[in-house]
């Protein structure tokens, strides 16, 4: 069975973690069920719905289709890393005073990618803020108060 | 969890290609956006991977010194679609780019693993068989350039040998220079989807006589396709409405779209005339 | 009536907790020696089940158990989320079995297994060795009516699961005496609920007891219905509701729970789990039923409705569910909108080998609107009046009774809705504008209404229960049976209960999770009731919460309770607006006073008897590509008249997602399945077109606000409102732009070719 493990280390949240994983497992399996980061929630498994969506270097990535072991030397933000010392992130707290939550199972994901919008400070036009928040399913929303939350926190930049 | 038996993580190509000669049995994995997913589904079983993801400087796009384009085969579509050398010089592929899958796909998804997973849909087929790309493959001991136009073999299959890998694709400069482009990507939604249509065009001309147009499609035959009728038809011809018109029609010649239950065959036909003559008549401008 | 806490913004209760990822669903919960289970699924439509050999599977190392239907009890039972009737002919059909021995749909649940890790359990499925007999089957309920069908449950020989409908008045009279009589077919597809999060469930066992930790809209009804098909005793069983990941219906339903009861029995207690595949969660939960309507309707040279006439069938699937009343809940609700002097529904709901249909936000009403409000546009195209005007001249009044139910309606706030939304999308103008185009791409308005209930009276039982409890510093807790499944329940219920005892929002504490074991009994979110019933027991409670502390307050002042009040936190002498003590002081008296104490607690329970109608009209523009057939619609506007507003953030945020909901089925979304095989073709994400955000619109939601003397605090229902209107208003803007009645939906650009064909446009 020894073959089926690796060890591989990497930042999670700012912390570094050295684990050894099994190498059939996926990011979003050893996020969740090793590290107990549950922020990180399973919508599909095949990449389609963006729930799963982590940062990797930066980088929103769906951690379902992301084999575990290649998050070797990676630095990954989920969405339990945002608040710091107890405070939201600009992008937290836009999406709480919006209204962009309901039930909240595609939030963490849509956070993230948020996050990295706001990191890479590009200026962007509506079309291209729904472009770039495209590979995420939300069905309560009809994205509206989401797109607000995103243009409003972009704004603030 | 995935049905894996062994993954392979080679740092450098020279390793790779090495270990993939011993054991030409493996599976390449490069973003994984198809592997993983057929393996999700039960596809496979039990399958020892070679991992593409640690090797470095296959990711890059640069300008040779014959004005040849060089992209990496492990270049991510998010990559392609933000670089300077794509927009400026192939901004069609660029196009192409940005339309497959979402932001979270294309940020490691490879244009190499687009072609060599052979799917009729793949988006970047239709504007590379436009651009004549062509594709360099090596081997722990050899290596060979292919136009992707001879690259795939049907629906799914390209025409990999044991232990070969596609390292870059290329896109000379008498392919790109004083042409412009546009693709077409037909689907039910502007994201997240699989393309039922993909027309690309490229056009050079000169006061609005055809120098030089090639149409290729997606999803309208086993592999992607390029329209030669209407291609050797357009050659000198003005681009006039009629024109236009006649040659979207001719694509016809060429294309063979199924029914399915994502799209009927009369739907795509139309569709492919309908787009390539917007196609044309964007890129020709108001004349 | 003003108040202080009631129709304000008040951010989410839980939103903190979801956006930092601290909300724990039920995915969420790491058990000791936690087992995965999976289940062997039919790939055949219709097939008996000749023999099936399990050795091989149980054999494989990391396998605990394997299940099949000779290992389950063989009893019948029924997923519907109904409350319990003690009428056993108001029960709904039990006619499924946990695992079963004849496949019904391609899906159906053959097998279960029980082992250390998913990839084990994948492995097992694949060990087990089925021999079906397979037997012809049927997916069209037309063809599944005709004799020599095949045969899907033994004791309906016709299919047919009910054909029971309503009338009043005289139709035959009416049409006889018509000036007008018009006819029309319409007809919607199979879609799904598609919650972000699937289907999943896990269960373990505590001395005797079952306890289940499930995503569900209700668990009371889950506790009683994993009971009944177990054959327990429901005491034993034990449901908790964490955070659920969305519902729409589709958790209104109880499918996995049973599965993991039998699952933790079948290993002596061990916790498994049990989460179902995106892809399986599309052929093995529920659908929205498709349905196919034949409209005829009589209309004076006035243009005054007189009869309708329609005859309906609704494609059930595999297994009854939620069967005959969600077509029966069609006919009732769209009818306290528009006058007809008589009225004929003859509804047919039919069993096919399709994944069972149930209920999906808006239960059976977008489908009849969709029909209705088509019907009336294609009617003032052949009068040649203006669609508005005409549903104008027909609208009943406030007052009006409906001759069926009974039910009254007490606010009509339709003609202001129209009002608004007409100027909202500037109709005149824009009528205007769009007349006589020509181009590759044509716009056009439309418009369509609705009527819909609150809750389930008088069809059925409409108990909720709430408890408060006072703590020391007089802030309280607030527990419901009632679920919060993103709608907002949490907080408009925080709200109402601030509001009525007089407190600010952040000194209710509200228990988000239901535990059958601790929550009061309600029976859960469905029917867009919890804010109009549950709204009830909340103010009940608060009242007597209220109550208490200044029964307290006046023994401590000397002061006549009437003359005290609670404002914000602070006990109050009334009119003297004089500051008496903190809230906080009366509670340490209740909780420590030597001789008196006596926590500050109320339990109550409301059995509610009314039904607040409420209602909504759609606007849309659309654009057309004449040559691609695609549709974009530019604009939606929603106007609701749904009482008074608690929250008008959360409302808005109601009405986005139920009209992204609607557009997504008038446009889109269809589950497709193989003719040939009954298989599904686009059971997953990627081909399922649910509406990116790039696909969405502009979505605007408004209100009138009228508030309905029954409501609590004046509200009627709001939570499935949304997704009834917008696909006949988009339906109706592309009649407007290109003259072409599209009598079925999803209007996808491969349909809209075909079409464009039919009508010689291409
Ligand atoms: C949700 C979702 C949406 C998608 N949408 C689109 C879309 O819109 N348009 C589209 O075209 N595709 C789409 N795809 C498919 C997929 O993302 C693309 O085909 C992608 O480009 C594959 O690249 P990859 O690096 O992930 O390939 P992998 O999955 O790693 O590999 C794909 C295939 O190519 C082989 N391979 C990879 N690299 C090499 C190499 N260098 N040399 C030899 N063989 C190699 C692999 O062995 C495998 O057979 C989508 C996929 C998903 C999951
Ligand atoms: S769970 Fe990863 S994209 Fe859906
Ligand atoms: S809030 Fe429920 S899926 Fe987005």
């Amino acid at each position: 069975m020894d073959e089926l493990k690796r060890k591989i280390s990497f930042n999670v949240n700012d912390e570094q973690v050295s684990l050894e994983v099994d190498i059939r497992t996926s990011l979003l399996e050893v996020l969740r069920n090793e590290l107990h980061l549950t922020g990180v929630k399973q919508g599909c498994g095949v990449g389609e719905c963006g729930a799963c969506t982590v940062l990797i270097d930066g980088e929103p990535i769906d951690s379902c289709i992301y084999l575990a072991i290649w998050a070797d030397g990676k630095t990954i933000t989920t969405v339990e890393g945002l608040a710091k010392n107890g405070k939201l992130s600009k992008v937290q707290e836009a999406y709480v005073n919006e209204g962009a939550i309901q039930c909240g199972f595609c939030t963490p994901g849509l956070v993230l990618t948020t996050t990295a919008l706001v990191e890479k400070g590009e200026q962007l036009t509506d079309e291209e803020i729904k472009r770039e928040i495209s590979g995420h399913f939300c069905r309560c929303t009809g994205y509206q108060k989401i797109f607000m939350a995103v243009k409003k926190v972009l704004e603030d930049k | 969890m995935f049905d894996i038996k062994q993954v392979y993580e080679p740092m450098c190509l020279k390793s790779a290609l090495e270990i993939y000669q011993n054991n030409p049995h493996l599976t390449i994995i490069a973003g994984g956006t198809d592997v993983l997913i057929n393996l999700r589904h039960g596809k496979y079983e039990e399958v020892e991977l070679l991992s593409l993801q640690k090797i470095k400087g296959l990711d890059e796009i640069k300008i040779l010194e014959d004005g040849t384009i060089e992209i990496g085969a492990l270049t991510t579509f998010t990559k392609i679609f933000r670089n300077d050398i794509i927009n400026k010089h192939v901004p069609i592929l660029a196009e192409a780019a940005v339309s497959m899958g979402g932001p979270q796909i294309r940020n490691i998804a490879t244009i190499g693993g687009n072609i060599c997973n052979g799917a009729v849909s793949a988006d970047s087929a239709p504007a590379l068989f436009t651009l004549n790309a062509l594709l360099y493959l090596e081997t722990a001991n050899a290596s060979r350039t292919i136009p992707i136009t001879e690259f795939y073999a049907g629906p799914g299959r390209v025409k990999l040998q044991p232990g070969e890998i596609l390292t870059k694709i290329l896109i000379t400069k008498d392919n790109y220079e004083n042409f412009k482009g546009k693709y077409f990507k037909f689907s039910n939604r502007k994201a997240m989807d699989i393309a039922m249509i993909g027309v690309a065009v490229l056009l050079n001309t000169t006061d609005n006589k055809v120098n030089d147009l090639r149409i290729a499609l997606g999803v309208s035959a086993p592999t992607p396709i390029r329209c030669q009728e209407a291609e050797k038809t357009s050659l000198g011809l003005e681009l006039t409405e009629e024109n236009m018109k006649r040659i979207s029609e001719l694509t016809i010649l060429d294309a063979k779209p199924r029914d399915s239950w994502r799209g009927s065959k009369a739907y795509r036909e139309h569709l492919i005339k309908v787009l390539t003559y917007r196609a044309l008549r964007e890129l020709r401008g108001n004349k | 009536m003003s108040y202080r806490v009631i129709g304000k913004e008040v951010k989410r209760v839980d939103a903190v907790n979801k956006v930092t990822g601290k909300a724990k669903f039920t995915d969420d919960f790491f058990e000791r020696d936690m087992l995965i289970g999976k289940v062997l699924r039919s790939p055949y439509a219709h097939a008996k089940i000749k023999n099936i050999n399990v050795d091989k599977a149980k054999a494989l190392e990391g396998v605990v158990e394997v299940l099949t239907y000779k290992d389950l009890p063989n009893i019948k039972y029924a997923t519907a989320g109904h409350p319990y009737s003690l009428d056993p002919k108001h029960r709904d059909v039990a006619d499924r079995t946990i695992l079963t021995d004849k496949a019904r749909h391609v899906g159906d649940s053959i097998a279960i297994v029980i082992a250390k890790d998913e990839l084990i359990a994948e492995k097992a499925l694949k060990l087990i060795e089925v021999d079906y007999e397979v037997l012809p089957f049927v997916l069209d309920p037309e063809k599944a009516m005709e004799p020599g069908a095949p045969i899907i449950h033994d004791d309906r020989p016709n299919n047919v699961i009910s054909s029971v409908g309503q009338e009043f008045g005289n139709v035959d009279e009416d049409f006889k005496n018509a000036d007008y009589v018009f006819t029309g077919e319409y007809e919607t597809s199979v879609v799904q609920h598609c919650h972000l999060e699937n289907h999943t469930a896990y269960a373990y066992m505590e001395n005797d007891r079952i306890v289940i930790v499930s995503s569900t809209q209700i668990p009371h009804i889950a506790r009683r219905i994993v009971a009944e098909a177990l054959g327990l005793p429901w005491g034993k069983v034990r449901v908790i509701k964490p955070y659920i990941g969305g519902g729409f219906g589709n958790k209104q339903e109880v499918i996995v729970e049973p599965m993991v009861a039998a699952m933790t029995l079948a290993v002596n207690g061990r916790p498994v789990r049990y989460t179902m595949t995106r892809e399986e969660s599309f052929i093995a939960t529920r659908t929205r039923h498709a349905m196919k309507f034949y409209m005829k309707t009589a209309v004076t040279k006035d243009h005054k409705l007189q009869a309708i006439h329609i005859k309906a069938i609704s494609n059930n699937g595999a297994y009854a569910s939620h069967g005959h009343s969600i077509i029966m809940s069609a006919i009732s609700k769209f009818r306290p909108l528009y006058n007809f002097k008589s009225f004929k529904a003859e509804p047919k709901t039919v069993y096919t080998n399709l994944p069972s249909a149930g209920a999906m936000r808006g239960y059976g009403v977008p489908q009849i609107f969709f029909a209705l409000e088509s019907h009336l546009d294609d009617i003032a195209k052949k009068l040649n009046i203006d669609p508005i005007e005409f549903r104008m001249n027909n609208v009943i009044q406030a007052g009006h009774v409906d001759p069926i139910s009974k039910l009254t309606v007490r606010t009509f706030g339709i003609p202001e809705c129209i009002k608004k939304g007409k100027e909202l999308i500037k109709w005149d103008e824009k009528q205007e504008l769009y007349k006589n185009q020509t181009g590759e791409k044509r716009r056009g308005l439309g418009m369509a209404c609705f009527s819909y209930f609150s809750g389930t009276y008088p069809v059925c039982l409409e108990v909720a229960g709430c408890r408060i409890a006072m703590n020391q510093d007089g802030s309280v807790q607030l527990m419901l049976g009632a679920t919060e499944i993103g709608q907002g329940a949490d907080t408009v219920f925080t709200q109402m209960a601030a509001e009525a005892i007089g407190i600010p929002v952040d000194m209710v504490h509200i228990i988000s999770t239901q535990d059958t074991d601790v929550a009061p009994f309600d029976t859960g979110a469905y029917a867009s009731r919890q804010t109009y019933i549950t709204g009830a027991a909340v103010k009940q409670a608060a009242i007597e919460v209220k109550k208490q502390v200044l029964e307290i307050a006046s023994r401590k002042t000397g002061l006549k309770v009437e003359n005290l009040d609670i404002v914000d936190g602070k006990i109050i002498e009334v009119g003297l607006n004089r500051l008496i003590c903190d809230i906080s002081e009366i509670a340490l008296e209740a909780f420590y006073d030597r001789i008196d104490s006596k926590p500050i607690t109320s339990d109550t329970s409301v059995n509610v008897r009314t039904n607040a109608i409420a209602y909504g009209v759609s606007f849309a523009e659309v654009e057309v590509d004449m040559l691609t057939g695609q549709i974009e619609v530019l604009h939606l506007i929603n106007v609701h008249d749904s009482g008074t507003i608690i929250n008008p953030i959360l409302a808005e945020g109601q009405v986005h997602g139920g009209v992204s909901m609607s557009l997504g089925a008038a446009l889109s979304e269809r589950l497709m399945f193989d003719e040939r095989t009954g298989a599904p073709l686009n059971n997953n994400l990627l081909d399922y077109k649910l509406q990116t955000i790039m696909d969405t619109p502009n979505i605007e939601a408004h209100f009138v606000e009228l508030p309905d003397p029954t409501g609590a605090f004046g509200q009627k229902s709001l939570g499935e409102n949304p997704t009834i209107s917008p696909a006949p208003a988009v339906r109706n803007a592309v009649l407007d732009a290109t003259g072409v009645a599209f009598n079925k939906i999803p209007m996808n650009p491969q349909s809209v070719f075909e079409k464009f064909k039919e009508e010689g446009l291409l």
